[in-house]
C-alpha cells in the first residue's frame, strides 16, 4: 500500500539525514522525499511517499516520531488530500513535432517555458499518474531529460499539519 | 599515584572573570556545565582538538577525569557507571580516532538504553569538511547508535545544548547523546548561564500510562488461567522493582525476566521462574509458550528472547508496557499497548488490582502452577557437580555463596555471560552489568571500573573469559592508576566458548578460529600491571581462592580459573525454534512431552 507521510521537522543541519538514515537502516521503502523550509523559518516540511503493510507503516510513523528533530507528523493518506508533483522535461522539437508537442502540452495543461530552434523545455504539475501519462505521451518525440520533484501534499478541508 | 579524591590543585570551581557577568570560554563552559549537572566522574582521553577542554579540566577539581587507555574503555566505563547508579555516564574524547574508538561503547549503551553524554572534540569549524588532520564526521558516524546528537557551531548555544544533551539522555527511554564540539568554539567566549530547565517542542516523553488501558489490562490479567509476567531492562531503568514485586505477589503469578532485567525481581522468590530466552530455564520458556495472558513490562521481544516469532506464545493475549511506543507492536502483535514509565504503570496496576479487593484466585491458577512445578522439577540448569575439572557454573555458584549474592557483577560476552546470568542469582537491580543488546566482548573490565568508582567500598566482580578479557586488557593499567580493587574472574577454557558451542552443534565440530594458540600467562600479566594474580585448577580450590582474593580489599586480583573446555550452555533454543523446543543438558532428564492446549 502506498502512503504519504507529511512531517514538520526542525530546520537544522542533519535533520534530513536522520530521516533518510532511519529509512535505510531499517529497510523501509522511500518512493520519493521532498523537503523545504516553511513560512516559519525554524521548521522544514517534508513529504515522504512510502509503501508497506499496515504494521510497517505504523512502525515507520512511530520511529519517525521518536526522532528528536521530528516535531509533528501526519499520514496524509489517512484522509482526503491533494497531492502534486512538478515535472520539467527537455525534449527534441523539430519540424512537425513542434506543433504536436504544443498540442500535447495544452491537453495536459502544461507550459512551454524555454525554447531553442531544436528543443522545448516543458513544465507540468499534477498527480504522479498524470505526469506518468504525459511522459508516455511524449513518445511522439525524443526526451532529452526529465526531472521530477517528488510528491508534495496537503490535507483537504480543515485538517492541517501545523503547530 | 594519582588517587581519586586527593586534592591536587586548590582552585576548586571555575570562577568568573568579569565582575558581574560570567564570561567563559567554550571549554570552561563545558566543564562548568558538568559541574552544574553534578557530574563527579568523566572518562576520557586527550588529543589535539580536545586540548582547550583538558586545560579547563586542569584548572578545577570538582569534575574528576579518569584517564583510560583506549577510548572504548572510556565509553564502557561511563556505561558501567550509569548502569550501576542510574545517572548519566560522561565521556570526553578527541576528534577522529578518539570518537571512532568510542563508538563501540556508544552503540553498546544505545542497544541497552543506557543514559550517557559523550563530548567529542572536533576540528575547528573552518576546517570541517576539508579532510583535516584527525577529522571525522562524528555526528554522521554516531547517528545510527545515539538517541540524539548535536554539532555546536556557536559558543552561545553551548550551555543550552549541554542541558538538552543531559535531558534527552536521561529521560523517556534513556540513551547516549553526543555533543560534537569544534576546537575554535571551545576557545571563543560567551556569557555563561546554565538553564535550570529545558523544554523541547519536538521531544516530550510520556510517563503515565493511560488509565483506561490499565483498567482493561487488569481485567484481562485477572481473568487469566495461565498468566505470566515477563519483565525486562525497562523495569531496572525505571526503578520499578518495588512496584513489580508488589504486583507479582498480589496476583501470585509467575514472573520471568530477560537477561537485562535480572535483579529487578528477587531470584530466590518461588514466584520467579528464572531467565527466559535462548538460554533461559525450562520452566520460564515453557510457561511463556503455554501462557494465555502475558504481561510484558519494559521488555522488547528481542529475537534472543522470542525464538522463532511464528512459534512464539501461540495462545497468549499480550499486554505490553513500554516507555517507547516504537517498541510496542514492533516484533509481536499486542492486544493492549500501554505507553508509560514501567514504575509508574506498575504502581497504577497494583492500585487497580487492590481497588478490586480481590484476593489472588489461587484456585484458578492452581493447575497452571502445578504444571510449572513439573517443569521446574526438570532442573534444567543441572550440571555435573562431581567433575574433577572446574565447571564454570560451579565457579559462579561459589561466587554467589562467598559474596552472599550481594556483589556487583559485570561480564563480557559469551558462555561465561550466560553462566553468570543463570547461576549468580541477583537479588537487587543494577547489580548485573552486561552488554545484552549489542553483545560487546571487552565490556566487562572497563564497565567494572565505572561501577567501582561509583561504589568504592563495594565488591565489584568482572566475570569474563580469556578471549573477551583480551579485548580491553589495557584497562588493567587504568585500574592501577586509580587503585580500583576489581576482582576479575576469568573462566578460562582456552576457547571462544560460545562460538565453539555453535560450531559443535551446527558446524559438525569444525572449530574454525574459535581458539587462540598463544594465550598470555594471566598471573604474570596481572602482576606486570602491578596487580595480583592467581591460577586455580582444581574444583576444591575455588572457594578458598575466592575468599583469599576478596580478602585483598585494596587491590585488583586476577583469578584465572582453568575450566572445562567441553562445557556447553544449556538449555538452548536454536535458531528457528520455539520456546517449547529447547536443547536440554544431555545429563538432565528427558524433556516433558508437548501438550495440546485449548
Amino acid at each position: 500500500m502506498r502512503h504519504i507521510i507529511s512531517i514538520l521537522l526542525e530546520n537544522e543541519s542533519g535533520a534530513l539525514s536522520r530521516v533518510a538514515g532511519l529509512f535505510s537502516a531499517r529497510g523501509y521503502n522511500i518512493e520519493s522525499l521532498t523537503v523545504a523550509p516553511t513560512e516559519d523559518s525554524t521548521l522544514s516540511r517534508m513529504t515522504i511517499v512510502t509503501a508497506g503493510s499496515a504494521e510497517i507503516i505504523e512502525q515507520i510513523i512511530k520511529q519517525l516520531n521518536k526522532l528528536v528533530d521530528v516535531v509533528k507528523l501526519q499520514e496524509l493518506t489517512d484522509g482526503a488530500h491533494i497531492e502534486r508533483e512538478l515535472m520539467l522535461a527537455k525534449v527534441k522539437a523539430k519540424g512537425e513535432a513542434r506543433e504536436e508537442i504544443k498540442r500535447l502540452v495544452d491537453i495536459f495543461r502544461g507550459r512551454i517555458i524555454d525554447v531553442t530552434d531544436s528543443t522545448y523545455t516543458l513544465e507540468l504539475t499534477g498527480t504522479v499518474g498524470k505526469l506518468d501519462a504525459f511522459v508516455k505521451a511524449l513518445e511522439v518525440t525524443e526526451i532529452i531529460e526529465v526531472v521530477r520533484s517528488g510528491v508534495t501534499g496537503i490535507a483537504r478541508g480543515v485538517r492541517a499539519l501545523s503547530l | 599515584m594519582n588517587r581519586i579524591g586527593s586534592t591536587i590543585r586548590s582552585r576548586v570551581l571555575i570562577q568568573p572573570r568579569g565582575a558581574k557577568k560570567l564570561e567563559l570560554t567554550g571549554a570552561e563552559i563545558v566543564v562548568k556545565c558538568l559541574q552544574d549537572e553534578g557530574i563527579e566522574y568523566i572518562f576520557g582521553y586527550p588529543g589535539g582538538a580536545a586540548l582547550h577542554i583538558y586545560d579547563a579540566l586542569y584548572r578545577q577539581d570538582a569534575v574528576k577525569h579518569i584517564l583510560v587507555r583506549h577510548e572504548q574503555g572510556a565509553s564502557h566505563a561511563a556505561d558501567g557507571f550509569a548502569r550501576a547508579t542510574g545517572k548519566p555516564g560522561v565521556v570526553l574524547v578527541t576528534s577522529g580516532p578518539g570518537i571512532t574508538n568510542a563508538v563501540t561503547g556508544i552503540a553498546t549503551a544505545y542497544m541497552d538504553s543506557i543514559p550517557m553524554v559523550i563530548i567529542s572534540a572536533q576540528v575547528p569549524t573552518h576546517l570541517i569538511g576539508d579532510d583535516a588532520f584527525q577529522e571525522v564526521d562524528a555526528v554522521g558516524i554516531t547517528r545510527p547508535c545515539v538517541k540524539h546528537n548535536f554539532l555546536v557551531k556557536d559558543v552561545n548555544d553551548l550551555a543550552m545544548t549541554m542541558k538538552k544533551a543531559f535531558f534527552v539522555a536521561a529521560s523517556g527511554r534513556p540513551g547516549p547523546v553526543l555533543v560534537d564540539l569544534p576546537k575554535d568554539v571551545t576557545a571563543q567566549t560567551a556569557e555563561y548561564i546554565y538553564p535550570r530547565t529545558v523544554a523541547m517542542r519536538s521531544y516530550a516523553p510520556v510517563s503515565r500510562g493511560h488509565p483506561k488501558q490499565i483498567r482493561k489490562a487488569v481485567d484481562m490479567l485477572m481473568r487469566a488461567d495461565r498468566p505470566i509476567i515477563y519483565t525486562g531492562g525497562g523495569v531496572v531503568l525505571a526503578e520499578g522493582q518495588d512496584a513489580l514485586r508488589d504486583l507479582v505477589r498480589m496476583l501470585h503469578y509467575p514472573c520471568t525476566s530477560t537477561l537485562m532485567g535480572l535483579g529487578a525481581y528477587p531470584h530466590d522468590d518461588p514466584l520467579f521462574l528464572g531467565m527466559l530466552g535462548m538460554h533461559g530455564t525450562y520452566e520460564a520458556n515453557m510457561a511463556m509458550h503455554d501462557c494465555d495472558v502475558m504481561l510484558a513490562v519494559g521488555a522488547r521481544f528481542d529475537d534472543r528472547v522470542t525464538g522463532e516469532l511464528a512459534k512464539f506464545s501461540p495462545y497468549a493475549k499480550i499486554v505490553h508496557i513500554d516507555v517507547d511506543p516504537a517498541s510496542i507492536g514492533k516484533n509481536v502483535k499486542v492486544e493492549i499497548p500501554i505507553v508509560g514509565d514501567a514504575r509508574s504503570v506498575l504502581e497504577d496496576f497494583a492500585k487497580e488490582v487492590k481497588s478490586r479487593h480481590a484476593e489472588p484466585d489461587t484456585d484458578r491458577t492452581k493447575a497452571w502452577w502445578d504444571q510449572i512445578e513439573k517443569w521446574r522439577a526438570q532442573d534444567s540448569l543441572a550440571y555435573d557437580r562431581t567433575s574433577k575439572i572446574i565447571k564454570p557454573q560451579y565457579v559462579v555458584e561459589k561466587l554467589h555463596e562467598v559474596t552472599q549474592g550481594d556483589a556487583f557483577v559485570t561480564s563480557d560476552v559469551g558462555q561465561h555471560q550466560m553462566f553468570a546470568a543463570q547461576f549468580y542469582g541477583f537479588g537487587k537491580p543494577r547489580r548485573w552489568i552486561n552488554s545484552g543488546g549489542l553483545g560487546t566482548m571487552g565490556f566487562g573490565l572497563p564497565s567494572a571500573m565505572g561501577v567501582q568508582l561509583a561504589f568504592p567500598d563495594d565488591l565489584v566482580c568482572c566475570i569474563t573469559g580469556e578471549a573477551s578479557i583480551m579485548m580491553c586488557i589495557q584497562e588493567l593499567s587504568t585500574c592501577k592508576q586509580y587503585d580500583l580493587p576489581i576482582k576479575i574472574i576469568n573462566l578460562n577454557n582456552r576457547y571462544m566458548g560460545m562460538v565453539r558451542q555453535w560450531q559443535e552443534f551446527f558446524y559438525d565440530r569444525r572449530y574454525s578460529h574459535s581458539y587462540m594458540d598463544a594465550l598470555p600467562d594471566f598471573v604474570a600479566l596481572a602482576e606486570s600491571f602491578g596487580h595480583s594474580g592467581m591460577r586455580i585448577e582444581k574444583p576444591g580450590d575455588v572457594e578458598g581462592a575466592l575468599q583469599e582474593a576478596f580478602a585483598m580489599k585494596d587491590r585488583l586480583v586476577f583469578m584465572d580459573f582453568i575450566t572445562d573446555q567441553s562445557e556447553n550452555v544449556y538449555p538452548m533454543i536454536a535458531a528457528g525454534k520455539g520456546h517449547n523446543e529447547m536443547h536440554l543438558n544431555p545429563g538432565s532428564g528427558e524433556p516433558i512431552q508437548e501438550r495440546e492446549l485449548a
